[in-house]
This record gives C-alpha cells, structure tokens and sequence, in this order.
C-alpha cells in the first residue's frame, strides 16, 4: 500500500486541472502577448483564470497577478512595498514560511527593521503584540494566514483590522489555506494575499499574488511588462489555466472536501495520540482541515519517516536531520518545544484522495514503528526494554 | 541519498540494546544536534567478546552504530580503539556529505566505552 500524507508539501494534480490544461502546449500555444488569433486565444484563457482565481477569493480579477508560484508572490508583495517606501520597519513573525522569513532578512541585511513576532504554544499570533509592535515608520505587516507546519489558522481578520485602523499595508502569506478553508479578501480585508497552485491540485510553477486596487508596489523585476510591470516574461499559459481550474474546482468542492477531511483527520489524531507520550503539534481546533502534527518522545523524526516510507507511508518531519541546514524547525522552536522535543515532530496532511482504509492503516502501523525506535532510544525510559 | 548498505543497517540494525554490567560505557553526542549514541561492550581476554548500542538519531546515526558493532565485535580493544568513523562510513559505502559529521559518531562512542572500560581497570589508553 503507498498512502500519500504529505499534501502540505504538494498535492497531485487533478486529472480535470491537467485536460483544460492540455491543449494549451500544442494546439493554443501562442504568446499572449500577440495580437493574432493564437495570442488572442491565450490571452483569453489567461483572463478566464483570472476571473476563476478572483471568484474563489472574493477578488475583482483585475486584482490578481499571476506569477511563478508561492514564493514568488511574497517576494514581489514585500520587496514591492519595501522597495517603494525605500526604507521602515517591517512586522512579521516568527513562524513564517522561508519565502517570507528570508525574504524579510534580507531586506533587515539591507537596512530595514524587522519585528518577528512571538507566537503562543498553538503557533497563535496575538494581534495585541500586532499593534504594540507598530511604530511610526512601519511600513509593513506580513503575517501567514495557516502555517505550513503546525495548521494553525492566524487571526488575520483582527490584525488587519489594526493594520488599517493605522493605514499599513498588510501581506498575508495563504498558500496552505486558499483551497482548503473558505478565503475572502474583502472579508479578511487584508490588501496583499499570496497563493501557490501546486497546493491545491494544480500544476507546480504558477501561483498568483492578490493586490489591492490603488496599492502601488516596486517592481521586483523588470522586462516586458506582463502582469502590470510586476511579473514580466512570457506568460505561462497551462499553468495559469491550470490554476485557474484549480480554484474552480476548490471553490465547488471546498464544502465536502472539507467535511471529509476534518472527519479523516480527526480519526488519525484520536488513534495516533493512543501511542503513548505523544503528543499533537498547533492549535486543537484553529487548524487546517488537513494538518495534523505530532511529536513521539524519544523518537527522531527522520528515522521516523523512514521508517514509515518503508511501510508506503508519506509523511514529513521538522527534526534538524532532515534539514537541509541540519537545524530543527523554527516554527516548532517559536511554540516552545525544545530541540530534542522538535526532532520528534510529524506532520501528516491530508487530501482529497485519502480513504479511511489508508487512515487505519496509518493508525495501525505507526505505533509498531514508533515503539521499535524507542527500543533503540537511549532518550526513551518509559515502555518496556527490548534487547 | 543514503546507500543500499545504510538502509539495510538502518531498518535491521545489528546489536541493538543494552549490556547488562556492561564493562564499559561509552556516551557520545548531543541530543540538541539529533544524534546520541550509546555503546556498551563486554570485555574477555582483552577482546570486545560483545559489543551493543542504543541510539537517538537519524538513519544514519543507527545505520553506523550498527555497523561499529559488527567491525568492532571480537576485535582487540588495541584493535578496536584504531576504527575511525572513515571507517565506519567506508564499510556502509559512504555517507551523505552533511551526515560525515554530525551523524557518524559511532567510532567516537566505540572509544568512548573502551576507555571507560581501562579507567575502571586502572590503565591508561592510547589511542
């Protein structure tokens, strides 16, 4: 059996998503920018996306840029805002996805300010250290609206009420939540959303950045102009169909897929937390539909996910032995675990196509494994002592 | 990224547990970086006659502890002490760059334990 638990990290693509996409590589392959009937005919696919993308997050469609995925919207909304301002203080915090945390000190290495920002024991920032943390010059407020790792949902609706009672442009990073909980700008009131495809069943490569109309932003890079100066290069036109099929399908989905993946997760977090001293990372209830993080005392979270590999399971971990800079997670340090705590960590993310079969199995398996590991643990004391 | 030979290691590692009375202990790493390795060995007629560890850590951390037991295993304590974590890395067809540094300390926990063993008889070591 190969059950596939690491939607966070990216999702399949939804076989609808890649037949509108088809078409666009061989028979409606011309450069949008062009004035004959193959550009006209990208052009036209490239706006449908626009709108499709605009609906599902309450947008006017002329507020949506496309650009080359998650990332890169961060980095065109921040550095966009910093690069105009020319100087000030940015507010972010500390449990950032690394598109905005190294965005962010990059620009402090350039001679900006920046306030990270604590988070409670949830992953939760507290607008109040929001608005305490606001000065004169401050200039911007970039704050996740679901984390990557732990699923905490930030109380983004509060803090950009604060950011706008002090007229500061307000960037939140939702690559994890569009698609998965219900995302409305207009509601959230928020003026800079980014947005990955890849996370929601649509190709890798293509994202989109949401900008508020009358927000000015300082181009990142320059060339010919597309997606209003703020992403030139020739558009990618199956990517951008691609996402835009996605976010129809999301929006059209989103009440059922949601149903059915609370129930799964819920299901997997009751039977995994049945493994003694374990324990579930982020908020109880404030949490993405999908996400469930957990963390085994006296278990290191490669061999872990090795170890569940070997039985078909996909999964990923915060240890620092799987990192590439060999340092454990910084979310999973800013709730206060400490190092040992962090290399324990688990993250299984749900999607569309997860059975309950593949969830017991998870909930069967996982122990056998976990308990194995402790037997070699000299950290583990409890349990019995296998030799 | 790893070797056929550390996976193997690392999902059926060789000598896993604790040495009752063991003869020696050897303690190495550091829990904050991810890898601990513990080394017991039993000492007769001045040959490792057992050798087991216990290990927090990555699957290289494991692969490697497994593997010292089985290079260090009936081996002369002189013998023994002369293993080094090159290796250790060479008998598992090599290791990731990252992983040679902070995950191969089974050599190091190997020495740990003899040397516990002489400074509990009373002898120096060289090593």
């Amino acid at each position: 059996m190969k059950i596939y638990l690491d939607n966070a990290a990216t999702t399949p693509v939804d076989r609808e998503v890649i037949e509108e996409m088809l078409p666009y590589f061989t028979q409606k392959y011309g450069n949008a920018s062009s004035l004959h009937s193959f550009g006209r005919e990208a052009r036209d696919a490239i706006e449908g996306s626009r709108e499709r993308v605009a609906e599902l997050i309450g947008a006017k469609s002329e507020e949506i840029i496309f650009t080359a995925g998650g990332t890169e919207s961060d980095n065109i909304a921040i550095k966009g805002i910093a690069f105009r301002k020319g100087k000030g203080h940015i507010i972010t915090s500390q449990i950032e996805h690394p598109a905005v945390m190294a965005t962010c000190q990059h620009l402090e290495r350039k001679g900006f300010d920046v306030t990270y920002l604590p988070v409670d024991r949830y992953g939760m920032v507290n607008p109040e250290d929001v608005e305490n943390a606001i000065r004169d010059d401050t200039i911007l407020l970039t704050i996740m609206h679901a984390n990557n790792e732990i699923g905490t949902i930030e109380p983004i609706e509060q803090i950009a009420r604060i950011a706008k009672e002090r007229g500061i442009p307000f960037h939140t990073d939702a690559v994890q939540s569009v698609g998965k909980i219900p995302v409305d700008v207009s509601k959230l009131d928020v003026d800079m959303l980014s947005i990955s495809s890849h996370k929601i069943y649509g190709p890798k490569g293509v994202g989109a950045l949401f900008i508020k109309e009358g927000l000015s932003l300082e181009p990142v890079m320059h060339g010919g102009g597309h997606e209003k100066g703020l992403r030139p290069s020739t558009e990618n036109v199956p990517g951008i169909v691609g996402l835009g099929k996605a976010c129809e399908l999301a929006e059209s989905r989103m009440e059922e897929d949601m149903k059915n993946m609370i129930r799964l997760r819920n299901k997997l977090v009751e039977g995994v937390l049945e493994i003694e001293e374990s324990y579930l990372n982020g908020h109880p209830e404030k949490r993405l539909p999908n996400n469930a993080h957990f963390r085994f005392e006296a278990v290191e979270g490669e061999s872990l996910l090795l170890s569940l590999d070997d039985k078909g399971i996909a999964g990923s971990t915060g240890s620092a032995c799987s990192s590439k800079k060999l340092k454990p997670s910084h979310v999973l340090l800013a709730i206060g675990l400490n190092e040992v705590q962090a290399h324990g960590s688990l993250r299984l993310t749900l999607g569309r196509e997860n059975t309950e079969e593949e969830i017991d199995y998870v909930i069967e398996t996982l122990p056998e494994i976990v308990e194995k590991l402790r037997a070699m643990s000299p950290l583990w004391k409890g349990g019995k002592d296998v030799q | 990224m790893y070797s056929d030979k550390v996976i193997e290691h690392f999902r059926n590692p060789r000598n896993m547990g604790e040495i009752e009375n063991a003869d020696g202990v050897g303690e190495v790493g550091n829990p904050v970086c991810g890898d601990l390795i513990t080394v017991y060995i039993k000492v007769k007629d001045g040959k490792l006659e057992d050798v087991k560890f216990k290990t927090f850590g990555c699957a290289a951390a494991i692969a490697t502890s497994s593997m010292i037991t089985e290079l260090a295993k009936g081996k002369k304590i002189e013998e023994a002490m002369k293993i080094t974590r090159d290796d250790v890395a060479k008998e598992l067809d090599g290791l990731p760059p990252i992983k040679m540094h902070c995950s191969n300390l089974a050599a190091d926990g190997l020495h740990e334990a003899i040397k516990d063993y002489m400074s509990k008889k009373g002898k120096d070591v060289q090593i």
